[in-house]
This record gives C-alpha cells, sequence and structure tokens, in this order.
C-alpha cells in the first residue's frame, strides 16, 4: 500500500512527444481523460518513474531527511512513487512504528510512499517480524535492507511464513564475514589504496544462498542493488530455470567503477561498492536484457558532518532521488549504452511490477502518474540546492543532460520546475 | 546590476600552485630526483659545526600526529627546526581530539595561524586530502591508515642509492605484511618510479589481491629472497590484526617460515626495516644489527630527505635546484 496527503485531484493538460508520437494528455480530477495528437515538441513525456528503495531515515534521522523532504526530492527527480526502507530507529518492526510512519504520510508526503517492513525484529537477524500483522496495516514489502539477513535457517523461515503476506521479500545478499572492514571493491585499486576490501564474492554468494532458498521453498525473492557479474549471472541462472527472482541496479553502479575511489571523495563510498569495470559491464547488460528489471536509487542521505571525513572513516551511501534519470540520460543514453525506452521501463514499470505495483502507464482512465520531461536542457548538480535535506550526491558539481520539468503523482501535480 | 568582466589575459598572475606531497603517484621521476639531489645537499650542510639553515625562516610548520610515532615526528621536527621554520607539533592525546574534536574543525583552528606546511599522520585513508581541501597549507602525509607513508619511500630510495650506489636495475624484497602496510604501498611505486625491481613475499592473505598491477612480482617463499640486492623487512602489524582474522595461524609460524634469519640472507644483502621492529618475529636481531643492516642510516636519511621535501614544497616548484639552496649549502 502507498500513502500520501489527500486533497483534490488536479486537472492538468500536458503536451510532450510519447515514443515517436507526439501527444496532449487531458487529466480530469487525477485521471487520464484524453490522449489526442499534438504539434511537435521537444519534451518527452513518460510514465513517471517508480523507486523501489529509498532511506527516508524518518524516524530517527529527521536532520538527514523527513518523509515532506525525502518525497519532495523524490517528485523533482520525476518518482510519483517511491518505497521507504525499515532501517531506521527504530526500526520498522512493529504495527506500531509503521501505523506511525504511515499517518505522517498522509500529512506531509508529496507522492506517494510505501514502507517496508523489517524482516527480523530490530534487523538484528534473530526472530521474524510479526509479518502477518505489518501486512495487514500496509507494509508494502519486507526486507533487513541495510543488514543481510545471515541465518539461512531464518530466510528460509521467512520465505515461507511471509508467503501469506502476498507481498515481496527483499534481501540484501552479503557474507558479512567476507565483507567485514572493507571500505570498497576488493580488486587493483583497493590494493594500491590500502583499503580493506569488500570482495564481489562477499554478494553472490549470498545471492546464491539466497536464490537456492527461494527455489526449494517456490517462492518470489527480490534482490537488492546488485553490484557485482557474478550475482548477475547467478540471478539469469536462476532466472533460467523457473525461481521467480527480480533485481535492482542503482545509478552509481551502472556509471561508475571503482577507479572514482581514487578520489577518496566520501560520495563514492556506498554498500555494495563500486565495482570493476566488467562488473559495471555485466550489471548494463542484464539490465538491458531485463534479468535486472529494476533501477534503484538507494538514496542514502547523510549528515554533512558525518560525510565531510577521510573516506575510511564515512559512512556508506549517496543520495539519488533528484539525480536518477539525469545521471543514467547522461551516461548510458547519450553514449548509446542503454536505449531511452528501456530506460523509462526500468524505472517505472519494471519496479512497480517486483513490489506488485499498479505499474504507472499513459492511457485513457489510468491515474495520471506522468513525468515531463527535457532531454536537451543541462543543468550543474547542486546548483540552486537538493530538496533533499541532505547533499552527498556523487554527482556533485557534475553537468548533467536531462531535465524533470513536471511530475504527477496520483493524479496532482506534485512538482514544477 | 553591477557585473565586473576582466578579460583572463588582464588578470593579475596568480600564485604558483600549492603543491603536497600524499602520495608517491603524486610524483614524477625528475621529482623523486630532485628530492635525493636537495637531500644530498642538506647531508653535506649537517656536516658542519652550526647545522641551522636560514631557508625556512619565518616559516610555520604543523606536525598534526594521530597515531604514535618516534622517528617520523621527530624527524620532522628537527627538519624544520634546522631549516629555521617555525614548529608547532600536535598530538591527538591530550588536544582536542580527545575531547571528540573532528578533523575538520581541527584542521580549520590550525589554518587560523596561517601554516605554511601541514605535515599529518592520521589512522584513516583520505585524512591528508580532507585537511588539503579544507586549509591553505602544503599539506605532507606522514602516514594515512593503510595507503602511504611518502616520505619513508624517499628516505628508503636514499639509503639504497647510498648503500649500493645504484637505483636503477636494483632488485628489492619486501618481506612480511604487505596488506597492512602503507610503507610498502609507498615504496612499491617509488621503486617502479626509478627503474628498480620488487619482489613482495609473505603469507598468502598478507598480499593483497591485484597488488601485483602496481608493478611488482608476489612470491609466498621465502627463498625469493635470495636474488635480491635489498631485503627490506615490514613490521608484523600486530596492533591492525583484529582478533579472529587469521591472517597466520601465530607469530611463532610466520617467524619460523617467513622470519628474516642470518642463515637466509646472503652476505653483502642489505637489510633494511621502517622501524618499529619486532626482533625475533619479522627480523633475528643478528640480522638487525650485522653490517649490512642499513636501519640507522634510514633513521638518518630521514632528517635530510624530510628537509628536502619542506624545502621543495615551499620552494616554486620542479625546477632545478634554486641558486639560493647551492649558496646556502655551500
Amino acid at each position: 500500500m502507498l500513502f500520501c496527503t489527500n486533497g483534490r485531484k488536479d486537472d492538468l493538460i500536458l503536451e510532450g512527444r510519447v515514443g515517436d508520437e507526439c501527444v496532449k494528455v487531458t487529466v480530469d480530477q487525477g485521471v487520464i481523460t484524453r490522449i489526442e495528437p499534438a504539434v511537435a515538441t521537444g519534451k518527452l513525456l513518460a510514465p513517471a518513474f517508480v523507486d523501489p528503495h529509498v532511506h527516508l531515515r524518518t524516524p530517527g534521522r529527521e536532520d538527514e531527511e523527513t518523509i515532506a523532504s525525502g518525497t519532495a526530492a523524490a517528485a523533482a527527480g520525476g518518482y510519483c512513487a517511491i518505497l521507504a526502507m525499515p532501517n531506521t530507529e527504530p526500526v520498522v518492526d512493529s504495527a506500531a512504528v509503521l501505523g506511525a510512519l504511515t499517518e505522517t504520510a498522509r500529512a506531509e508526503a508529496r507522492v506517494p510512499v510505501g514502507f517496508l517492513a523489517a524482516i527480523s525484529k530490530g534487523q538484528a537477524g534473530a526472530e521474524l517480524t510479526e509479518m502477518g500483522e505489518l501486512a495487514d496495516r500496509g507494509a508494502a514489502g519486507f526486507s533487513d535492507d541495510g543488514r543481510p539477513v545471515t541465518s539461512a535457517g531464518l530466510m528460509r523461515r521467512a520465505l515461507q511464513y511471509g508467503a501469506i503476506t502476498g507481498r515481496t521479500l527483499a534481501v540484501h545478499c552479503e557474507e558479512p564475514t567476507l565483507s567485514r572492514d572493507g571500505h570498497m571493491h576488493e580488486g587493483d585499486v583497493s590494493a594500491e589504496l590500502g583499503f580493506g576490501g569488500y570482495p564481489s564474492v562477499a554478494e553472490s554468494l549470498m545471492v546464491e544462498r539466497d536464490l537456492a532458498l527461494a527455489a526449494y521453498e517456490g517462492r518470489p525473492i527480490h534482490l537488492l542493488h546488485l553490484s557485482a557479474r557474478e550475482s548477475v549471472e547467478a540471478l539469469e541462472a536462476a532466472q533460467g530455470s523457473g525461481v521467480e527472482a527480480t533485481a535492482e541496479v542503482t545509478p552509481h553502479h551502472l556509471c561508475l567503477t571503482d577507479e572514482a575511489v581514487r578520489t577518496l571523495d566520501p560520495n563514492v563510498k556506498m554498500n555494495p561498492p563500486l565495482r570493476a569495470a566488467s562488473d559495471r559491464d555485466a550489471l548494463l547488460a542484464g539490465l538491458r536484457s531485463g534479468s535486472i528489471s529494476s533501477i534503484a536509487s538507494d538514496h542514502a542521505p547523510h549528515a554533512l558532518h558525518e560525510k565531510d571525513v577521510p573516506f575510511e572513516a564515512a559512512p556508506f551511501g549517496v543520495t539519488g532521488l533528484e539525480t536518477s534519470f539525469a545521471a543514467l540520460y547522461t551516461h548510458l543514453v547519450e553514449p548509446g549504452l542503454l536505449p531511452l525506452a528501456t530506460l523509462l521501463q526500468r524505472l517505472s514499470e519494471g519496479p512497480a511490477r517486483a513490489y506488485g505495483l499498479e505499474p504507472p502507464r499513459i492511457a485513457v482512465g489510468a491515474p495520471a502518474n506522468l513525468v515531463l520531461l527535457d532531454t536537451e536542457a543541462t543543468w550543474r548538480v547542486g546548483e540552486g540546492g537538493f530538496r533533499s535535506r541532505s547533499a552527498n550526491s556523487w554527482l556533485l558539481g557534475q553537468t548533467l543532460r536531462g531535465r524533470v520539468l513536471m511530475t504527477v503523482a496520483d493524479g496532482k501535480l506534485a512538482y514544477a520546475a | 546590476m553591477n557585473v565586473r568582466v576582466m578579460r583572463d589575459d588582464l588578470r593579475p598572475p596568480g600564485p604558483p600552485a600549492r603543491r603536497h606531497l600524499i602520495s608517491i603517484r603524486d610524483l614524477s621521476r625528475e621529482d623523486v630526483e630532485r628530492l635525493l639531489t636537495v637531500a644530498e645537499q642538506f647531508e653535506a650542510s649537517l656536516e658542519r659545526e652550526m647545522k641551522k639553515l636560514p631557508t625556512l625562516r619565518g616559516r610555520t610548520v604543523v606536525n598534526l600526529f594521530y597515531e604514535s610515532s618516534t622517528r617520523t615526528s621527530a624527524s620532522f621536527e628537527l627538519a624544520a627546526k634546522r631549516l629555521s621554520a617555525d614548529t608547532m607539533s600536535i598530538k591527538s592525546a591530550g588536544s582536542s581530539v580527545d575531547k571528540g574534536e573532528s578533523l575538520k574543525d581541527t584542521a580549520l583552528t590550525l589554518a587560523a595561524y596561517d601554516p605554511d606546511v601541514i605535515v599529518i599522520r592520521h589512522p584513516h585513508i583520505g585524512a591528508p586530502q580532507l585537511v588539503a581541501a579544507c586549509t591553505e597549507a602544503r599539506i605532507v602525509n606522514a602516514g594515512d591508515g593503510k595507503h602511504q607513508h611518502p616520505t619513508q619511500a624517499l628516505l628508503d630510495l636514499y639509503t639504497m642509492k647510498h648503500a649500493v650506489g645504484r637505483l636503477e636495475g636494483l632488485h628489492v624484497a619486501i618481506v612480511g605484511d604487505v596488506l597492512h602496510s602503507r610503507v610498502a604501498r609507498s615504496l612499491i611505486q617509488a621503486l617502479a618510479l626509478v627503474g628498480a625491481r620488487t619482489t613482495l613475499v609473505g603469507p598468502p592473505p598478507l598480499l593483497p589481491r591485484g597488488i601485483e598491477a602496481m608493478g611488482c612480482e608476489t612470491s609466498t617463499e621465502i627463498d625469493a629472497i635470495v636474488d635480491a640486492d635489498v631485503v627490506y623487512v615490514l613490521r608484523m602489524q600486530r596492533e591492525r590484526m583484529q582478533e579472529g582474522a587469521n591472517y597466520v595461524p601465530s607469530l611463532r609460524e610466520y617467524t619460523a617460515r617467513w622470519g628474516v634469519t642470518r642463515a637466509r640472507v646472503r652476505p653483502g644483502q642489505k637489510v633494511m626495516h621502517p622501524g618499529p621492529m619486532n626482533r625475533g618475529v619479522e627480523i633475528d636481531p643478528e640480522v638487525a644489527d650485522a653490517a649490512d643492516a642499513l636501519i640507522v642510516e634510514q633513521v638518518r636519511s630521514g632528517l635530510v630527505v624530510r628537509m628536502a621535501v619542506l624545502y621543495d614544497l615551499l620552494t616554486t616548484g620542479p625546477a632545478p635546484v634554486p641558486a639560493e639552496a647551492a649558496m646556502e649549502v655551500a
């Protein structure tokens, strides 16, 4: 379930290019009522984006992000819906915490938000949360994101018991005894810089375990923020043998490699880490083929003073809600690495389907979830500030091509440039 | 609106670019050769009765040490004093760092005194870059985590050059815990820069995956040191070995397999160690005290090489040794 502020839906007219045609879309009280041919325009109109992986830091770290600021950032990034991860303080592991969040979202969310609940109490990896009650109260899915479910036994129980909820189980794959003390991908660059390595196998080993458990239990599973070639290979093998596995990848893993860490900029430190060029190529190939169906920002805001420290002391995570489209348009579509239509699909329909949400579409009778884009405009990231409360963007200062001009979310105008 | 436009060619020339010594990667072969030549000139000056040179009079050098150090902090301080600079030494213990002040705030506080150089040692990789970004000072990295310790590599080159007579084609075996060693990382790069050959020798878990890309060979057999002109022994960094990490089963087994003992070095083979030594662990006391050991020479080189580094950063950069220096050391 998604939650946002109530209020009157809007009447709007948007004109833009959809595929090869230029259309005029009329929205009456939040619903698309008419689609007509229009005169040529340079603007692009698309189903608005869905971000399956956002950290809203609320409750606990409202200095870094709130539901209001995070959803405003999402609207500015072209998103009509986002899913928030439960690794907050306290963890979203009870109906009480979830209920408080959904109430806040009803009061201040600019775009609809879904809240995932934790798989284990306190994300401690020992006891299952009350998944049934949490689902009844509107949990959008279950995840211990930020931490792996280290116990295979508990993971199996989550797959078994989670079946009663009908919700997606999303897993952060990391074998902690292999990633321990790792600050970046283990390889040539970490050897030279002296960082403790977080090897690819720390991810792919857990991916293989979770896929094996999902196969054995005959249950679907969603793999969060894949980073390693071996993980993509394991995913594709499982999909080939009939496992209902979906996966997501972040813009930073698609655009950067571990070479970026040579700058020692704390804004390229994230978990999972940036990996080698061969990993990036595999992620891109998976995204193109569709084995990886979703792009997720893994928007992870951090207070400035926490990132303004030596790389080795900095926390993992970067922001992304406001830059996903432009980053991928600039770094993948323009150089010809990814077709625009594929990018738009992986930003919208792919993630919606992974969580059983109705995909945004441009069709008469559909609720208006639209984004209007200018693919000619350039802008400098950080210029004019962010809607997010945090500024730990890996793109800070970069000039990107592609701007969000307007976002309509659930029939309401959520953002206009 | 008041908009003033100035053509670029009408702007007054800016000050020369501020330079730092954060990583050996920042240096060219010419830079290294220049620094070693300047160090030689300073070495000659140390033989005089009046050891102090007026070169950096009025300059301020801050030594900011977040980790314990004997030889590095002492030699930077003495190097600055020998060049007549004013020095301040700040250690994390007993300063506001103890009260939880962040590195950035400490750097900004020190920057208020307009230091010309900040020499920093810090347990975290990336600390020198942070201080470089938030102050106007030239930064000398005196060790950041497991990343770099460039002045150690320079003093090691200086020591090797003087003991063996050449650097080009020299074969150096670096033995021990490469994984946790910033000394090794800087030295591998420095040796590659001057055309020496490097072989790393140690237990497999302590030879980082991918290290060969830095331009060296690796071996897990101690016999691989036999061909080397110089055996460079690394300290077993017990404080960096987390409990249960199992890099080696025991120091006893390490010493038995990779300890540098008299039986394992050839007569005439030079032996070096960055200190502090764990005698009886990575190096046998007999080897450490033998005539072929250059360990005391390394310490002596540290002073003149650090003088050269401070001098170089505070004069206008990659040019031949300026006449001023030649005059003073003459």
